[in-house]
């Protein structure tokens, strides 16, 4: 007995009776429609079938070992409680595909319009969609749109926006129909440079995009940048990685964002070496037939029930066809509802809370490593649960001390940032204990 | 509000905003080890938000009945036959998900240093490499997200390829067997889309392609096999065609289960083909995603390829972002791991004779269904099919039954409906794609079930258009949703709900 026949449940017996019904005499014979010079004549080159028992020995002696870790940088160490996975993995709905036939999919779609709601809450806007593919690509899909609303050519872009985001934006614009102009950061801020942001606006720029708190952890004041930006007759898009920091800060939408699009990896999702995450975008309301993605509206069955279907599909590419607004036909469900889950187990209070506990840890590392002679915060301005350390020599020595315990002591950002060539991002989440933080700064002290 | 109703099991669940109470919690922190920041301290307070206006407030098992309920709303392929065409719903092992959420996988930064992570460098080096051999391609990419991702990703190879040519060419054709991403994603590519006719067998014609390519077309855009559930037999010929006038052969490989270990599209002229490991490779499509759509290429687009690509040096893998050629990044970081390691792990647990058995079950299972259902169902195109086959509502329609009336039926016999009026080709689809981890005891219920529906629909029409009525919610008024879209819950005004319990 071949052990790949667990997922496959034809007998002999069945297979005779269905080729007969078919017609045919073997297996080989159904093919005969492939003209016989493209079909293969020699099996693939693939290892031998492994048994359950054999996968999962080989599977564990891939893993990585697991070093607590100094790193965020877009992927961020939180905790999950242990009634996200339980619900998510109810096959009911990871088994399940995109919610086509409403009256078998309510579970999904409810959920879907649950997360929606929660997400206009947490980011201070109007309308949700059922979530991007994460937060870079949702980032370039707010570009896109910015330009359909204002059919303008420019694009200018911060440069504390995390380098990876930038580049997804980079490849997804065509450069005969847009231009990206970069904003410069101020060098004892690290912030976005509103007064370089104020010269390059003119009536040709389409979309500002702004990230909060940005890729060095610094909290970006919106206030004076959304009225200068809306004068201009622009799009203003505000970007995040970090989306526990809105449990205490003040909302985009409250400070002038037209479009969020940001990375919801840390609600409930595991860091899982770079995916799936989850895409958060959100819109004014007088946007949203300009907004990509699905969409799950409120309505009532014919007996005047409530119920949830997938609803404005007008824009979509199935119906669309080439003139969709994009060419995205799923979501990220499952991540969507992870994120609906951990948020309904925080709530008003927890969200907060958690926030609370990652800003005070954060606040208790600085203090601890800027004591340290020849180690000093590189910004000024107020971070959240980031924030730059610079140091006198290459950070990769003590980063190597700091292996050899266990601990991955942060990013350095010579990689993102040439200039920044001592510098390393520091990312301290409510995972991190008192001990090992002590323990880092130590370390940093001999180095 | 009273919410008493005898709905048996069936239970009716408020939304999580109409629930709880103020103070309620489902949630612990760590503990609290350093001392509690005055915020305003260090924000600025008109950085601050005052509240979270409208978040819930429950207990933790205020939470998991919610959602225990909604999840028992869900028809997933857990619960039964999923025949939703084109979208390969198979059963989806549960070791996978097992593994995928062990710590040294779920719990690794994707900046974690290289040299720590050369088991998972290995693993999608050599998920790449089984990919590639499955497809008969030279090179993938496991970045994108999603198929239409993996579309997207790759008509910009194809774009960047052309411009180092000193081409620009203005048009994709795009037969109308295709999916309608293939449309949406020319356009997001900035082509011009052309269609094309499929021929009286439902496949294309090299003479249809021939009389549209030109030097201005960049690629064809081809499904195979197609959305008929036919296999494109021209194929080669039509490649041949594109190629001669410096075209690209992209392949919507999303039907792939029909033709592993049978066909590798790379022998067919194709240039690109994107993957969907949630239908092939049965990663679960987790009620819409994610998914992941990795691309297979041809050498002549390599340096085009997505940063970073995974190199291996002797026996070490490495990142290698440095590659001034490349489209860039689709994507933040390398790719849906999480699912790719689910891929991985399939490919592992079925081997080459167990993927050639995958699709040649599959084949079997739609060719079971055709024959069984064709003298009840029309059947446009009457010949052999792939993975999966088309029927129309042509015989019904004399009892103004339509194919939506028999979608709905089959939801009351407790089985998830096909895909219904797509493809476009035909008027009143019905695309059933049963895949091969169906049992004949399944389908041969299935196959009852449709057939007593094709009499109801002669001798008691009604059954079929009140339906469903087993079910949670009844049909429900797709234009009220569309005309007055009610996005969002709002909180009652102006006297707050009694059940949310604020102030």
């Amino acid at each position: 007995m071949e052990d790949y026949l667990r997922y496959i449940p034809h007998t002999e017996e069945d297979c005779r009776e269905m080729l007969e019904t078919v017609g045919v005499r073997k297996v080989e014979d159904l093919f005969e429609i492939i003209p016989m010079e493209c079909r293969l004549s020699k099996p693939l080159n693939l290892p031998h079938p492994l048994s359950e028992p054999d996968l999962i020995r080989h599977l564990q002696g891939l893993q990585s070992p697991v070093f607590s870790s100094f790193m965020g940088a877009g992927a961020y160490h939180h905790f999950i409680p242990a009634v996200v996975s339980a619900l998510t993995s109810r096959s009911e709905f990871y088994t399940a595909y995109t919610p086509y036939q409403p009256e078998i999919s309510q579970g999904t779609l409810q959920a879907i319009f649950e997360y929606q709601t929660l997400i206009c809450q947490l980011t201070g806007m109007e309308v949700s969609n059922a979530s991007l593919y994460d937060g870079a690509s949702g980032l370039a899909e707010a570009v896109l749109m910015a330009q359909r609303i204002t059919k303008r050519k420019k694009i200018l872009l911060s440069q504390t926006i995390h380098p990876e985001y930038r580049k997804v934006i980079q490849t997804y614009i065509d450069p005969d129909q847009q231009e990206l102009v970069l904003i410069p950061y101020k060098k004892e801020e690290g912030r976005t440079d509103e007064k370089a942001l104020f010269n390059l606006l003119d009536g040709e720029v389409s979309a500002v995009v702004i990230q909060s708190p940005n890729f060095f952890g610094v909290i970006e004041d919106l206030h004076p940048i959304g009225e200068r930006v809306h004068e201009a007759g622009g799009i203003l898009i505000v970007g995040f990685t970090e989306a526990i920091a809105y449990g205490i800060l003040n909302s985009p939408g409250a400070m002038g964002a037209d479009i969020v699009a940001g990375e919801g990896q840390s609600l409930g999702i595991p860091v899982s070496y770079g995916g799936p995450y989850l895409g958060i975008f959100a819109t004014r309301e007088k946007f949203v037939r300009n907004m990509p993605g699905r969409l799950v509206g409120e309505t009532v069955d014919l007996e005047g029930k409530r119920g949830f279907v997938l609803t404005l599909a007008t824009r979509e590419q199935h119906i669309r066809r080439e003139r969709a607004t994009s060419n995205i036909c799923t979501n990220e469900g499952l991540c969507a509802l992870m994120a609906t889950v951990f948020l309904s187990c925080l709530g008003k209070e927890g969200l907060k809370e958690l926030a609370m506990m990652n800003l005070s840890k954060t606040e208790y590392t600085k203090r601890a490593v800027s004591q340290i002679s020849g180690c000093h915060l590189t910004f000024s301005s107020p971070t959240f649960n980031e924030f730059v350390l610079e140091m006198e020599e290459k950070p990769e020595k003590v980063l190597e001390m700091l292996r050899r315990e266990r601990m991955i002591g942060g990013l350095p950002l010579e990689k993102f940032y040439p200039e920044l060539h001592h510098h390393l991002l520091i990312t301290v989440t409510e995972m991190m204990r008192k001990e090992e933080i002590d323990r880092w700064a130590e370390v940093l002290e001999k180095a | 509000m009273t919410n008493i109703k005898d709905t048996g099991l069936i239970q009716d669940e408020l939304l999580i905003f109409e629930q709880g109470g103020k103070g309620r919690r489902g949630y612990s922190l760590p503990q609290w080890d350093v001392e509690e920041v005055e915020t305003r301290t260090v924000i600025p307070p008109d950085l601050l938000r005052k509240d979270l206006e409208g978040f819930p407030q429950l207990s933790e098992i205020d939470v998991v009945r919610h959602f225990t309920r909604l999840s028992q709303w869900n028809y997933g392929v857990d619960s039964g036959l999923y025949p939703l065409g084109s979208c390969t719903m198979k059963y989806n092992p549960k070791v996978n998900e097992e593994i995928a959420r062990m710590a040294g996988f779920a719990n690794i930064h994707p900046y974690y240093p290289e040299d720590l992570s050369q088991g998972i460098l290995k693993l999608m080096y050599e998920l790449e490499s089984f990919l590639a051999e499955i497809t008969g391609m030279d090179h993938v990419t496991l970045q994108p997200a999603a198929g239409a991702h993996g579309e997207l990703t790759g008509m910009m190879m194809i774009k960047a390829c052309l411009q180092a040519r000193g081409e620009k060419r203005r048009k994709v054709l795009v037969p109308d067997t295709a999916h309608g991403t293939n449309c949406s994603t020319s356009a997001v590519a900035s082509y011009q889309m052309v269609g094309i006719k499929s021929n009286e067998r439902g496949v294309i014609g090299p003479e249809q392609v021939a009389g549209q390519m030109d030097e201005e077309v960049a690629a064809i855009m081809v499904t195979n096999p197609n959305t008929l559930g036919l296999f494109e037999e021209h194929l080669s010929e039509i490649a041949e065609i594109v190629h001669r006038k410096g075209g690209f052969v992209y392949c919507d490989g999303a039907n792939l289960n029909a033709l592993m270990g049978i066909v590798k599209l790379g022998n067919l002229g194709v240039d690109v083909v994107h993957i969907n490991l949630h239908k092939t490779f049965s990663t679960p499509h987790g009620g819409g995603g994610p998914g992941a759509g990795p691309v297979a290429i041809k050498n002549e687009l390599a340096p085009y390829l997505p940063i970073p690509v995974i190199e291996r040096v002797g026996e070490a893998y490495r990142l290698n972002d440095d590659r001034p050629q490349s489209i860039g990044k689709v994507k933040a970081f390398y790719g849906n791991f999480g699912v790719l390691l689910k891929a991985y792990v399939y490919i592992l647990s079925m081997g080459a004779e167990g993927l050639r058995r995958a699709s040649e079950m599959a084949v079997l299972n739609a060719n079971y269904l055709m024959r069984r259902l064709k003298e009840h169902y029309y059947l446009p195109y009457d010949r052999p099919c792939m993975h999966e086959c088309v029927f129309t509502d042509q015989f019904q329609e004399k009892h103004h039954v339509s194919t939506l009336d028999i979608a709905k039926r089959l939801i009351d016999y407790g089985f998830h409906p096909p895909t219904i009026y797509f493809p476009l080709v035909v008027k009143g689809a019905l695309m059933m794609e049963p895949t091969e981890t169906e049992s004949k005891e399944s389908l041969d219920r299935f196959i009852e079930t449709m057939i007593a529906i094709a009499e109801e629909a002669e001798q008691n029409p009604d059954l079929l258009r009140q339906a469903p009525q087993k079910v949670k919610v009844r049909r429900l008024d797709e234009v009220l949703a569309a005309r007055k879209p009610k996005l969002r819950w709002n909180a009652p005004s102006p006297h707050p709900s009694l059940h949310r319990g604020e102030e």
